[in-house]
C-alpha cells in the first residue's frame, strides 16, 4: 500500500535532480526547468502532508489547519508562474544584450 | 490497490521525465519532457484525491509556463542545441546526493503520525478553509493578486524595447 512516506521519497528524489540540475547547467533556460522540478517536488510533499497528516476531512469546523498543505501548494504554484514570467523575461533581456544565455558568461557582478 | 498502481506508473514518469530533463542533449526535448514531468505530477495529484490542484497544475505549469519555456527557447536560439554543463558538475553532483542522503534519512526517521485518508474530492473544502473568516488566507490570496501584478508589469518593463 502506497503510503506518505512513497510520496515523500519520490519528492526528494526529484528535489536532487532539480537541484543537481540547477545548479550544475550552464544555459539559463535549463537553470529555470530545473527550478520548476524543484518547485514540482516540494508541492508533491505539501500535498501529501496535506492528505496524510493533518487530520483531513470534517476537521473543517474545529479547523486545526486542514488542507493548509494544498493551499500553501496553490500559493506555491501562484509565486511559480510569476516567478516563471519575470524569469524568462530576464533571460530573454540578458540575450538581446550579451547575445548569449549561458550563466557562466553572465558575470557583471563577479567581484 | 490501483492508486497504488497509479502512483508507480506516475512517479516513475515523474523520474524519468526530471532525468531526461537535465540529461537530453537538445534542450527543446528537455523541455517537453519537463511538460511530461508536469502531467504525470497532476496525475499524482489526482491520486492524493488534490483534485483541484490536479487541475491548476495542468492549466497553469503544462499550459502557461511550459508556452513560455518554449517561447523562450525560440527566442533565444544560438545556445538551443547544448545542453551543457559547466565545470563544477561533478562537486554539485556529490552535494545533490548528499541531500537527497539526508532528506531520505529524515523521511524514514521521522515516525509520521498518519491519518487512513478518505477518497473524496476536496475542491469544496479546500475553497471553505481558503475563504474562512476567521482562520482563512483572504489576505494571503489577494497579495497573491498583487504579487502576479507586478511581475506582469515588471516582465513588460523588462522585454520592452528601449
Amino acid at each position: 500500500m502506497v503510503g506518505l512516506n512513497h510520496y515523500l521519497a519520490l519528492s526528494a528524489v526529484l528535489f536532487a535532480i532539480g537541484l543537481y540540475g540547477a545548479l550544475s547547467k550552464r544555459s539559463a533556460v535549463v537553470v529555470l526547468m530545473a527550478v520548476e522540478v524543484m518547485l514540482n517536488a516540494a508541492n508533491i510533499a505539501l500535498v501529501a502532508f496535506s492528505r496524510y497528516v493533518v487530520p483531513p476531512l470534517g476537521a473543517l469546523a474545529a479547523n486545526q489547519g486542514a488542507f493548509s498543505g494544498q493551499i500553501f501548494a496553490i500559493f506555491v504554484i501562484t509565486v511559480a508562474a510569476a516567478e516563471a514570467a519575470v524569469g524568462l523575461a530576464i533571460i530573454i533581456y540578458i540575450y538581446r544584450t550579451k547575445e548569449t544565455v549561458d550563466v557562466t558568461e553572465v558575470d557583471l557582478m563577479r567581484g | 490497490m490501483g492508486v497504488s498502481i497509479a502512483f508507480w506508473i506516475f512517479a516513475t514518469m515523474a523520474v524519468a521525465a526530471a532525468l531526461a530533463v537535465i540529461a537530453v542533449r537538445n534542450i527543446f526535448r528537455a523541455a517537453l519532457s519537463l511538460i511530461i514531468l508536469f502531467g504525470a505530477v497532476a496525475a499524482l495529484f489526482f491520486t492524493l484525491s488534490a483534485d483541484f490542484l490536479a487541475v491548476a497544475q495542468l492549466l497553469v505549469y503544462a499550459g502557461a509556463i511550459a508556452i513560455l519555456i518554449l517561447f523562450a527557447i525560440v527566442v533565444t536560439p544560438n545556445f538551443q542545441f547544448a545542453n551543457r554543463s559547466n565545470k563544477l558538475w561533478l562537486p554539485t553532483l556529490v552535494a545533490a546526493a548528499l541531500v537527497l542522503a539526508a532528506i531520505l534519512v529524515g523521511i524514514f526517521r521521522t515516525a509520521w503520525r498518519t491519518t487512513t485518508p478518505a477518497d473524496l474530492p476536496t475542491t469544496g473544502d479546500i475553497a471553505l478553509a481558503l475563504f474562512d473568516q476567521r482562520l482563512g488566507f483572504v489576505l494571503p490570496f489577494e497579495v497573491a493578486s498583487v504579487l502576479l501584478l507586478a511581475a506582469i508589469i515588471g516582465a513588460i518593463a523588462i522585454v520592452r524595447e528601449k
